[in-house]
């Protein structure tokens, strides 16, 4: 890393310094930042739910929490951990700061509509904090009905009315980014020299927009279920309890690309710089991606093999979700085949990236398991489906983050983090995370199923290991909490290039001025002007 | 500990289980171990040759096509066990589950009901008509790797044959409120000679029988006879029969047909009757639309002829 520090024009962070100039913000960049901080908040919040989970599954009884506060216990970490950290987190926070810098604008094309977006993310979440404040609710992320419309005694609807509102959040991000990368492209960016993050967040913000009002449709009909009793889902009015799952699942599957495309978007860039090899190729890497947003729309049943839909729905559901496995498996081959030749470097983002290719292919591949109907059957609402898709959630799309967050940071900040603590941290993290969640991988093969508060003696080992790995991983990421906060005094200043990286964000100074670039960039060639 | 095996298609769903698996360990290897070597070879202050790659379309087509058709392969092994496992036998023999927050209500053709346990016979294939009387609750039995998710108003169906006397775990695997995870039961497999004992020691009145006395408390005979003044169907034969409804369509008078009559009468109107009959949503349970469903798949014109001469 290069330390060296030129003289700076005035940064995006000196531009005014009370909380008004931050609140009433027009910056993308300040605007990154306040989702990050919001994003970060929920982060840890759900990671507590999450450690009573798992502490309470260490024995077989159920005697550190009631089964009420169990079952609400993992409903909030589902519903905080999907919609107020793994949806928002790359798109709202590193896409809102880098789409611009990227492609050479001076901002997002609608900076009031953003600064919106935010205040709507903050409003979803305080409905949602409400509604924990109030005694919490039972229903499962998912809402599945009749349970959530017609049983559920908890506040079901305040918890919904929560998602709805950061729903829209998400559909106006999506919309900012699509305006912004079709009209404020800078001279000579063609469509074929985006970087691969903003291809993945062009994607994304399709899936955002065409999805994400499915969703909110959906949780309009639980409310009027519940208040109303107008019968969609009741069996007894003529509804189907069976059809809540369609709508649902034509909005959380995709979400599933909402949340991985953007981490396959950052690892491209991070893995390109770490072995200064222009990406193995790109054409190809862009044609995965858009195939992924594409097919991603048409898997939801998937989740329904065992629901009561027809067979030959499922045996549709299934090619279709085998065919979907094929970029992502074009995806990891790119990038090893990134690796060779390169002058690989091992920094943390490096370390990310890396880890975020093993825990992405361990998760992959046992997509295929869940594909396959005859295999899901016995699969499916166990622990094998819990560890499925926290490995491409969680062990994917976190670590892929973070790996952006390290990466970026001293753009971000305009300071270096302690590398060698970062590089502590993402291997503990790897590690932990292994231990939290391959253990459950042969617990749903025993047969546990999901959600289960308390579990037959049968299952206590895995279920021990996996509370251990749970309890490295939460040290694990309280740790960049540490080393970055404390970067942000005593960190070196970084120049405006400390990657030695050939993206447009890093050509102009780190923290970049208020509009981002002194003059408008030209762009002569392709991006990863590395060697080839 | 291994799961057992003990239906007849789960060695079958293990067989495929297993071959995915090698196959998913062997291309992690291989990926893993590429990744490790470049990883070591061409770190950075190494004097590894680092000449420009060359790039071959070959390249990209080839690991994108081999996996397409390895995919392909998995999925049709997989289509062709899979409609195994929906399609029951002919000859199997249906049991009645009801599902309710939190328990599993069984009732055997022969009038025994037992609660959070099921007995069956080795080596017959098993139906299980399933509803369920609140929420969707999900009836899973590791060892026999099967799984179906049980409706609210709705008939769905599993078949397994048991291969191997013993007991084993019962699950409810789709989250159903408080207490779902103390939604649990045991399957008892047992040899054909003793499950014959046990039906005779739990010997109640048939299901079809309950369903009769029913048919005559409720008030269905009132109209439903064909000596009653009211114009309503006599339901002879009525099982498996086509029925033209009042709007013009068909619809074919299976279980689900027989519950949704009784239950909301007004759903599916049969031709040339009008929509008189009351519903019976919330006055029975979805024990008693079983025991009427069974009466109403008795009720041939043959059976009564005896009934008559007796």
């Amino acid at each position: 890393m290069s330390t060296a520090e030129p003289a700076r024009p005035r940064s995006y962070l000196e531009e005014g310094f009370g909380l008004r100039s931050w609140l009433t913000t027009h910056d993308h960049k300040r605007i990154g930042v306040l989702y990050g901080l919001g994003i970060t908040f929920f982060f840890f919040l759900g990671g507590l739910a999450a450690a009573l989970i798992r502490w309470e599954l260490v024995t077989p009884a159920g005697d550190l929490l009631s089964a009420e506060t169990y079952n609400k216990a993992f409903t909030f970490h589902g519903v905080v951990m999907v919609w107020f950290f793994l949806i928002p987190s790359i798109p709202a926070t590193l896409g809102n700061f880098l789409l611009p810098l990227m492609i050479g604008a001076r901002d997002v094309a609608f900076p009031r509509l953003n600064l919106f977006s935010w205040y709507l993310y903050m409003l979803g979440g305080l409905f949602t904090l409400a509604c924990l404040l109030l005694g919490g609710v039972d229903t499962g992320w998912t809402f599945y009905t009749p349970f959530s419309t017609m049983f559920s005694n908890s506040h079901v609807l305040m918890a919904v009315v929560g998602v709805f509102i950061v729903g829209f959040s998400s559909i106006f991000t999506g919309l900012n980014f699509i305006v912004t990368v079709h009209t404020m492209r800078a001279p000579g960016m063609t469509w074929m020299r985006l970087p691969l993050f903003v291809w993945a967040m062009y994607a994304v913000a399709l899936v955002m927009i065409l999805a994400t009002p499915v969703l909110a449709m959906t949780l309009a009909l639980i409310g009027l279920e519940r208040l109303f009793g107008v019968g969609i889902f009741d069996p007894a009015l003529g509804g189907d309890p069976v059809l809540f799952q369609h709508f649902f699942w034509f909005y959380s599957h995709p979400a599933v690309y909402i949340m991985i495309l953007p981490a396959m978007g950052l690892v491209s860039e991070l893995i390109t710089n770490g072995a200064r090899r222009r990406i193995f190729g790109y054409k190809f890497m862009v044609y995965a991606i858009v195939g992924i947003a594409v097919v991603g729309f048409l898997v939801w049943g998937h989740h329904m093999f065992v629901a009561g839909q027809s067979m030959y729905a499922s045996i549709v559901f299934s090619i279709l979700s085998f065919i979907i496995a094929v970029p992502s498996a074009i995806k990891v081959f790119n990038w090893t085949a990134t690796l060779y030749k390169g002058d690989i470097g091992f920094d943390a983002p490096m370390l990310y990236a890396l880890g975020f290719v093993g825990l992405f292919m361990l998760g992959g591949l046992t997509g295929l398991f869940l594909a396959a109907a005859a295999l899901d059957v016995n699969l499916t609402d166990t622990y094998f489906v819990v560890a499925h898709f926290h490995y491409i959630m969680v062990g994917g799309a976190v670590m892929a983050y973070l790996g952006g967050i390290h990466y970026w940071w001293p753009k971000i900040t305009g300071r270096l983090y302690s590398e060698a603590w970062a590089r502590f941290a993402a291997i503990l993290m790897f590690f932990g995370f292994n231990l939290t969640f391959f253990p459950q991988y042969i617990l749903g093969y025993e047969g546990m199923p999901r959600r289960y508060h308390e579990y037959l003696p049968q299952y206590q080992v895995w279920n021990v290991l996996s509370s251990a790995g749970a309890t490295i991983l939460g040290v694990a990421y309280l740790l960049p909490l540490v080393y970055l906060a404390w970067s942000l005094r005593h960190g070196a200043r970084a120049g405006p290039n400390p990657w030695d990286a050939t993206g447009l964000e890093w050509q102009t100074s780190s923290p970049p001025p208020p509009h981002n670039f002194e003059q408008v960039p030209q762009v002569t060639e392709g991006p990863y002007a590395y060697r080839r | 500990m291994m799961l057992p095996q003990a239906s007849s298609l789960a060695p079958n769903v293990d067989h495929l289980f297993d071959t995915l698996l090698a196959l998913c360990a062997l291309v992690v290897i291989g990926v893993f171990t590429v990744m490790i070597v470049f990883c070591v070879k061409y770190r950075r202050g190494t004097d590894a040759i680092r000449t420009p790659a060359h790039r071959h379309m070959g390249v990209e087509l080839t690991w994108t096509l081999v996996p397409f058709f390895l995919f392909m392969g998995i999925f049709g092994w997989s289509v062709h066990l899979w409609i195994k496992l929906r399609t029951p036998p002919k000859d199997a023999q249906p049991v009645y589950v009801v599902a309710k927050q939190w328990m599993w209500k069984v009732q055997h053709p022969g009038g025994q009901r037992e609660i959070d346990q099921l007995h069956v016979p080795v080596g017959q294939p098993i139906r299980l008509v399933m509803t369920s009387q609140d929420v969707i609750h999900s009836f899973y039995v590791p060892a026999f790797r099967v799984k179906q998710d049980v409706l609210p108003d709705r008939y769905t169906q599993l078949w397994f044959t048991a291969t191997r006397a013993g007991t084993y775990d019962l699950f409810c695997a789709e989250f159903c409120g408080t207490d779902h995870s103390r939604m649990r039961g045991r399957v008892v497999a047992m040899a054909p000679a003793a499950y014959a004992r046990w039906l005779h020691a739990h010997q109640g009145t048939g299901l079809a029988a309950q369903g009769a006395d029913l048919f005559r408390q409720l008030g269905c005979s009132g109209c439903h006879d064909p000596r009653s003044g009211v114009h309503a169907p006599h339901l002879y034969d009525l099982y498996g029969r086509t029925v033209p409804l009042a709007d013009g369509s068909q619809v074919l008078a299976d279980e689900r047909y027989l519950h949704d009559s009784i239950l909301l009468p007004k759903k599916q109107v049969a031709a040339g009757y009008a929509p008189i009959m009351p519903s019976f949503e919330g006055r029975i349970g979805e024990e008693d639309v079983l025991a009427l469903v069974a009466y109403l798949k008795t009720r041939t014109h043959a059976a009564e002829d005896t009934d008559e001469h007796r």
